[in-house]
């Protein structure tokens, strides 16, 4: 059986899987329920200086569906706790004397003055927490005060506030940081900087989930207005996995470990997170879909997957697609594929041909029987037959065999490898040596 | 049809070799893998799944189904075999439309549950396919447990008994093991000898010995295997049937329903004789089982006649449906009251408040054979009975100290393979735990 088990940053916890700072993680009832359902660890909702938060009284989430209303993106206009830090502080005291196995980190969000941060610090290691998260990233309503995304947008920021956390405690520092911003390594950089032992992404992005047409206002609407939340959920996995890869393949941050968040929904997004370099996985709007017991697919899947690849830990894992992340510029441009459609499996929907025929490159024919075959011809390879193709390999993408001839070129398929930087029509090319 | 089924008389052969083999191959085909993958995408992952609640094993199904979408069958199989080591039969012969099915929200919203049964064996077949015993033993515990009868609940019994580390004997009267999953489910629903490819697979968990045609009352005593285990596990099921009651009984054309299932389950179909015209007598399962396999052997005309009206059935809408649709004709509100070489005559009934009565209207059916699913019965056992069968308490234990019984043998729970596997696995739970406090 392959070891789930992982240590984070000095965090150690029994599986990769957190439920990250947000409602799941709001108190001591829920998180307890959490550890009895077998999440790994958890990221205590964001605490904040006295007098707390308050929250809207209206609606807070927004959603956008796929089919048969399967929740893809949840969109949300709450802020970080509402509930005293005495209180706060008390119940991750106790849950973490009750689950000492179990990751307890503590997210943080206070005003960008060093007093602040001396202030909560030592509270938060009076309880026993195994480490504190900087929530750089909330995207509305704490950026307006100068917090959250306020501070995540600003590198300077960023380094200043993890440098005087590192200063006032021994405990692990995890920088959480926000996708709204250009280049996610810029603000990776300034925590590694600050000395941050890891940093954690995404939280959400700024967004408007939809408009009442009744009431001409964004949604969710509280007494006729909205204002732009933060969004989450499965839609925003690829942007995630995106910055993630970033940070990973930055030479500047190469051994600074990630927590990945974002759209998380089964082992397999998990899976794709460690591949790209998480060390542990944060999951969210799965688990306020689903609730808690999802986690037992995500170890299991994750399980069976390592073991039938012979994968023993999630350290062997972990950043292994990293060398794989390439620049587009270094894609190999003697690869040539041709789609090739499986006729056993095939259903004659017919959605390939329509694709290709209306906004591709004409490459598929249609005969008067609905037999659907590909014209290597015409064919360039796009991959939208395969993507949009209901039955799941029946179209697959076939490498032509060096020496053979590109029916759509009429060249041969070339051996060796040669990119875009050595191509003759690439006014900057370099000659091939 | 051949001109077979218009031969008088009682004959074997009436089809061609195809159409047996048509007609007794799988009732429902399983899915493939993009089917598993669409019928699963259906399922909502509900919260305290009404579906696991319905169901007598409690398997935690919306997990499974979530194991299947995420392409992780093996591990929706665990999770399947880790409360119902027999997941693969009860895929095949659960009424999933009286159980999981009936109670899944999607048969509330859209009239359309989700394909429980279907994605159970897909998941199942999956691992049986690639011959994973996904179990290993505990350490030997030195107890020794004698479980007789090798039905479901023995088979449940014994495979939780030995991974707890406990030996297992394993009696049965028969010479395969099984009971009526190999000698009484219909042909069509577990065909190519599944019922003996599944016990193989279950014993490879090891520590359970079988011992064929050894039974209880003839080859030992139960005051002698209380002697020589530390516990006994009673799972004889229902081996006797209930008669007619009337006087030409004993006429060779009237046959018990069970035992004509369990001479057509061990045969080649082609060798098995039917009648042309042929009267099932009853309102059950067994009664749809026979009545359905004489028309698949070709008989051609095939009525069920049931004493009560059509909804007090036990079998479900779905198997009456299923009869139907093989071209069985359904009669209610009728009992046999004769029975004749070549008929029987049935008197109307009314179902007032002083029970059943004939209305005195009496027809004759033709009939070539007569099988008769009346229910089943309990033979002698020497133990405190609660009605017809061995009372217990709890998780199966009997008024005898260090017995425990369980499926149909056993008070309580309905009589179907997955109840049988679940007091299998209660009894054999509760037996460990006995066992090893005493230890
Ligand atoms: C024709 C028919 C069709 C059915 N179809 C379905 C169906 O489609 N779906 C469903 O869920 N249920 C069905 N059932 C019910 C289901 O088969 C039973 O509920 C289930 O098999 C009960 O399991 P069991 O282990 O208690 O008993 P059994 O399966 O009856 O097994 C009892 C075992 O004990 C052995 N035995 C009996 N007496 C002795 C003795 N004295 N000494 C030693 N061994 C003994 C027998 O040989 C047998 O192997 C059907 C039943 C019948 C009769
Ligand atoms: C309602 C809600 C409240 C959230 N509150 C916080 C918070 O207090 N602190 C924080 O760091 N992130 C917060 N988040 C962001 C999540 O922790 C997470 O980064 C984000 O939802 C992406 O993960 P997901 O796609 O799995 O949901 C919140 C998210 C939601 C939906
Ligand atoms: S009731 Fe239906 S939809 Fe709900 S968990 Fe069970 S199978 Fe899934």
């Amino acid at each position: 059986m392959a070891d789930l088990s992982i240590d984070f940053a000095g965090i150690k916890s029994p599986n990769p899987f957190w439920l990250a700072s947000a409602p799941p993680t709001d108190k001591e009832y829920n998180v307890r329920r959490a550890f009895e359902a077998g999440w790994g660890g958890v990221v205590w909702k964001t605490l904040g200086l006295d007098p707390h938060i308050v929250n809207v009284n209206g609606p807070r989430y927004g959603a956008i569906y796929g089919a048969d209303r399967r929740l893809l993106g949840l969109n949300n206009i709450e802020l970080i706790t509402d509930r005293p830090l005495q209180t706060n502080l008390e119940e991750i005291k106790a849950v973490k004397r009750d689950w000492p196995d179990r990751a307890m980190v503590v997210s943080l969000m206070v005003p960008c003055e060093e007093w602040a941060w001396k202030q909560i610090l030592p509270l938060v290691e009076d309880t026993g927490a195994d480490g504190v998260e900087l929530n750089f990233g909330c995207p509305h309503g704490m950026s307006e005060r100068g917090m959250g995304s306020a501070v995540g947008q600003v590198p300077e920021y960023i380094e200043m506030v993890t440098r005087w956390v590192k200063q006032n405690t021994r405990m692990p520092c995890i920088v959480k940081l926000t996708p709204n911003i250009t280049d996610v390594r810029q603000p990776a950089e300034a925590a590694y900087r600050g000395g941050a032992d890891a940093v954690s992404l995404i939280n959400t992005i700024n967004s408007i989930t939809s408009v009442n047409l009744d009431l001409f206002a964004p949604e969710p609407t509280i007494d006729g207005k909205g204002a732009h939340g933060g969004y989450c959920g499965p839609a925003v996995k690829p942007i995630a996995l995106n910055m993630v890869a970033e940070i990973a393949r930055n030479t500047e941050t190469a051994d600074l470990p990630i927590s990945g968040i974002g759209g998380i929904t089964t082992w397999r997004d998990a899976a794709e997170f460690i591949a790209l370099g998480a060390g542990s996985v944060q999951v969210c709007t799965a688990a306020m879909t689903y609730g808690f017991k999802i986690v037992e697919e995500m170890k299991s899947g994750l399980s069976q997957w390592m073991d039938e690849k012979g994968h023993t830990s999630i350290a062997a894992i972990s950043g292994r697609a990293v060398p794989n992340c390439s620049d587009w510029k270094n894609l190999n441009l003697n690869y040539v594929a041709k789609a090739k459609i499986n006729q056993d499996l095939c259903i004659s929907c017919g959605r390939c041909f329509a694709a290709c025929e209306d906004t591709s490159h004409q490459a598929i024919g249609m005969s008067a029987d609905r037999t659907f075959t590909v014209i290597d011809e015409e064919c360039v390879a796009c991959n939208l037959c395969v993507n949009v193709c209901p039955v799941e390999d029946c179209i697959t993408m076939e490498a032509m065999a060096p020496g053979s001839v590109d029916p759509r070129t009429g060249k041969v398929v070339e051996e060796g490898f040669a990119d875009w930087t050595t191509h003759p029509n690439n006014p900057a090319a370099v000659a091939a040596e | 049809m051949t001109r077979g089924t218009r031969i008088d008389g009682i004959a074997a052969g009436r089809l061609d070799e195809q159409q047996y083999t048509q007609n007794f191959g799988d009732l429902y085909a399983p899915l493939d893998r993009h089917e598993a993958q669409v019928a699963s995408d259906r399922c909502y992952f509900c919260y305290d799944a009404p579906c696991v609640t319905a169901c007598p094993t409690s398997i935690d199904i919306p997990l499974f189904i979530r194991q299947i979408a995420t392409d992780t069958p093996e591990a929706a199989a665990k999770t399947i075999f880790d409360q119902n080591i027999l997941g693969g039969m009860c895929a095949r012969v659960c009424p999933t439309e009286q159980l999981c099915e009936e109670a899944c929200v999607r048969e509330a919203a859209e009239g359309k549950p989700v394909q429980i049964g279907l994605l159970q064996r897909y998941a199942s077949d999956t691992v049986m396919a690639q011959g994973k015993h996904p179990f290993s033993r505990a350490a030997p515990t030195g107890k020794t447990v004698a479980v007789v009868g090798a039905g479901p609940a023995g088979l449940s019994a014994a495979h939780r008994l030995a991974l707890h580390g406990h030996e297992v004997v394993l009696y049965d009267a028969k010479p395969k093991p099984g009971g009526l999953n190999e000698y009484g489910i219909a042909a069509y629903k577990t065909p190519d000898d599944f019922a003996q490819k599944e016990v193989d697979w279950l014993m490879q968990i090891g520590g359970i010995t079988f011992r064929h045609e050894q039974k209880l009352g003839a080859q030992m005593t139960l005051d002698g295997l209380a002697d020589a285990h530390d516990a006994v596990f009673l799972s004889i099921g229902l081996g006797g049937v209930n008669a007619l009651g009337l006087a030409d009984d004993g006429l060779d054309n009237v046959v018990d329903a069970v035992r004509f299932i369990e001479t057509l389950r061990q045969s080649e179909k082609s060798s098995v004789p039917i009648g042309r015209n042929v009267v099932v007598i009853g309102g059950g399962m067994t009664a749809v089982d026979a009545a359905v396999q004489s028309r698949l052997l070709g008989a051609e005309n095939v009525s069920i006649v049931y004493r009560r009206g059509q909804d007090r059935m036990s079998a479900s809408a779905k198997e009456q449906d299923h009869a139907r649709h093989e071209g069985v004709r359904l009669i209610c509100n009728a009992q046999p009251v004769a029975v004749h070489a070549d008929g029987v005559d049935f008197e109307y009934t009314a179902d007032g408040p002083d029970g059943l009565t004939g209305t005195g209207e009496v027809f004759r059916l033709a009939a070539d054979q007569v099988f008769v699913a009346i229910g089943q019965t309990l033979g002698e056992v020497g133990l405190d009975l609660d009605g017809r069968k061995i009372a217990v308490t709890g998780p199966g234990r009997t008024s005898r100290a260090g017995v425990w019984a369980g499926g149909d043998c056993a008070a309580g729970g309905e009589d179907l393979t997955v109840t049988a596997v679940a007091e299998g696995r209660d009894a054999a739970e509760d037996i460990h735990a006995t066992l090893m406090n005493g230890a």
